[in-house]
């Protein structure tokens, strides 16, 4: 009986020890992301990966400013869709609709959250590119803007949605309207979630290549309109990583570096924003 | 109406107090509309996603009807296309991503819930978060410039040593294939798998593992014969929304797979994946039924998707509900 009650204590601290390894792995593999791309991109980063365009096929050197110029603009572009679809569609489904309608909505933003972004890529095409026969920087936009709208609009909702009934229901006393309420008092009071969630689905959306392939295209000049192709940081990456020159693989990391060091700090700074104190501890 | 506002300001309190009302009442209404039309513009841009998708594979669906998933010649210059070896390149590099996620998932996660002090569990489950916000092109180029060459050196030379008489496990060793895309994409879903499998583990009601410990179980007994039993249907969800993730995978998989559109036994030959073809062909797609096919393929994404999506999600309800109470 001891031997078999021993086996169980030997079989439960050893499967509880792999469960640890299990979760050391898993967390091990963002440092080592992040410490690999340091050591490859941090090398080849420089002033000139900043301001120059890139050299012509063959020259070394040359940067990715247009890139850089190029993922802003189409992040400007997403925001504009994403954001305001996302936050006031949020509202109606927090303080206006009925169920039946929040369902739908809902359930549809869902479908639309899980669509690979690939195929909003082809979305995005079939509506932006295929009427003009020309790849766009708006094109690129209407993509990455599709992808936005599902995470804000849900988390946004879910924000508006823990704000505590009796602060409504104080503002209703006071005899304002519902809107007054919403403006005054609601959003205020769930600012800080909304702030998180459009930061996060603003860092999802700058790192998302696919959908730009075949609309914002690419670019190794800087672009010349909102309807014309344009370059971004994520297709970049791409290209260059595939391409068979080792100074584009060293931009590559250089352009890897960059673009993963920016999401990680938007998301830590929704976070910081969100949970004030657990991330960024105020000495 | 400016000025009906003030003559009725100077009326009185009651008469004035009514036309405000009303007056704000119609702003509510206002505000109402303009936010339903933003609500209803999400479903619109979803019916028209699908509408899209089926109307621009029209050609394809008609011409070759239930044959383009069963047949596997993609011959652009005579137009015939079946996308079968794309299906099963995007079926095998998910399998083998979950075969070696889930079980490091749901041991991480059975860590996090189980094992780990709050703050540690708090502080993993944030690095994890992050993992989940890296690009899929940053996994791609780790996956070029290091999965591809540890591959081709050291890995498929030892599994082919100890396991090369199973046929999976056979031909030359190129680095790229089925293998290296199935490990670059199960880094990658890792993250969703211990997030929601934690979230369902931690919404276990705490007498169920008291329960189990006073009937003197050990910690992993109680964990692995009463705990995990009762999250099952939520960690399949977990499992079932990393699946969608894989099969939907576009970059990291088009720059390890090796863009072959073969169907081989072997995990070491180079494949294809729905996604990876369209991502690559899309652009230089001539000819109308060629770029319908893809299109076609697109919609075949979104179908699997949609459907493992939603699963995923009863399968994660149902579960937080059975332990409803803890759960946030």
């Amino acid at each position: 009986m001891t031997a078999r009650l021993r086996w169980r204590k030997f079989v439960s601290g050893f499967m509880l020890t792999m469960t640890g390894i299990c979760a050391i792995v898993a967390v091990a593999v963002l440092f080592f992301i992040l410490g690999y791309l340091v050591y490859h991109g941090g090398a080849s980063i420089s002033w000139n990966f900043f301001t120059k365009l890139p050299a012509p096929v063959g020259e070394s050197g040359g940067g990715m400013a247009n890139a850089i110029v190029g993922s802003a603009k189409l992040l400007l572009l997403a925001a504009l869709i994403g954001v305001p679809i996302g936050f006031l569609g949020a509202i109606y489904l927090a303080e206006f609709s009925g169920s039946t309608v929040a369902f739908v909505v809902r359930y549809a933003a869902d479908l639309l959250n899980g669509v690979p972004s690939i195929v909003i890529g082809i979305f995005a095409y079939s509506l932006a590119v295929l009427p003009f026969k020309h790849f766009s920087t708006l094109a690129g936009g209407l993509a990455l803007g599709v992808m936005m709208i599902p995470i804000t609009l849900r988390s946004t909702e879910e924000f508006l949605r823990a704000v505590p009934r009796a602060l409504r229901e104080g503002a209703m006393a006071l005899g304002a309207s519902k809107s007054k309420t919403i403006a005054t008092v609601i959003v205020p009071a769930a600012y800080r979630g909304i702030l998180t969630a459009i930061l996060l689905a603003f860092a999802r959306v700058a790192g998302e290549t696919a959908p730009l392939l075949f609309t914002a295209f690419g670019s190794r000049f800087w672009s010349p309109g909102w309807n014309q192709p344009t370059a971004s940081l994520p297709v970049m990456i791409f290209t260059y990583a595939i391409a068979p020159y080792e100074d584009w693989h060293r931009q590559a990391w250089a352009a890897g570096l960059v673009l993963l060091g920016l999401i990680l700090v938007i998301n830590i700074l929704a976070r910081a924003i969100l949970s004030r104190g657990i991330a960024v501890p105020r000495s | 109406m400016a000025s009906t506002t003030t003559t009725v300001h100077g009326a009185g309190p009651f008469a004035g107090s009514r036309s405000f009302i009303s007056r704000l009442r119609e702003s509510d209404e206002i505000v109402r509309l303009i936010t339903f039309l933003f609500a209803a513009s999400v479903v619109l841009v979803t019916i028209l996603l699908v509408y899209e998708l089926w109307i621009g594979s029209a050609l394809p669906r008609h011409k070759f009807g239930f044959h383009f998933f069963v047949t596997s010649v993609w011959d652009p210059i005579f137009d015939q296309f079946g996308a079968l070896p794309f299906i099963y390149g995007t079926l095998v590099t998910a399998g083998v991503a979950l075969f070696l996620a889930v079980p490091l998932g749901i041991g991480a996660a059975i860590f996090l819930a189980e094992l780990a002090p709050a703050t540690v569990s708090d502080t993993l489950e944030f690095f994890i978060d992050l993992l989940a916000a890296v690009p899929s092109v940053i996994y791609g180029l780790l996956g070029v410039f290091i999965v591809i060459p540890m591959m081709r050196e050291y890995i498929q030379p030892a599994l082919k040593k100890s396991l090369g008489f199973l046929p999976l496990f056979q031909g030359p060793a190129y680095g790229v294939g089925f293998l290296t895309a199935g490990i670059v994409l199960a880094i990658m879903v890792i993250p969703y798998i211990i997030s929601v499998s934690r979230e369902v583990l931690l919404s276990v009601p705490r007498d169920q593992r008291e329960a189990a410990l006073g009937l003197g179980s050990t910690r992993w007994e109680s964990t692995w014969k009463v705990v995990v039993p009762f999250a099952r249907t939520g960690i399949m969800g977990s499992i079932f929304l990393a699946l969608a993730r894989a099969l939907g995978e576009t970059m990291a998989v088009t720059m390890v797979v090796g863009n072959t559109p073969t169907i081989s036994a072997s995990l070491f030959a180079p494949g294809y994946s729905i996604a990876a073809v369209i991502a690559n062909e899309f652009t230089e797609a001539t000819g109308d039924l060629y770029l319908q096919s893809l299109i076609e393929l697109g919609l075949v994404l979104f179908l699997l998707t949609f459907i493992l999506n939603g699963l995923a999600r009863l399968l994660i309800v149902a579960t937080s509900q059975r332990g409803s109470g803890i759960q946030t």
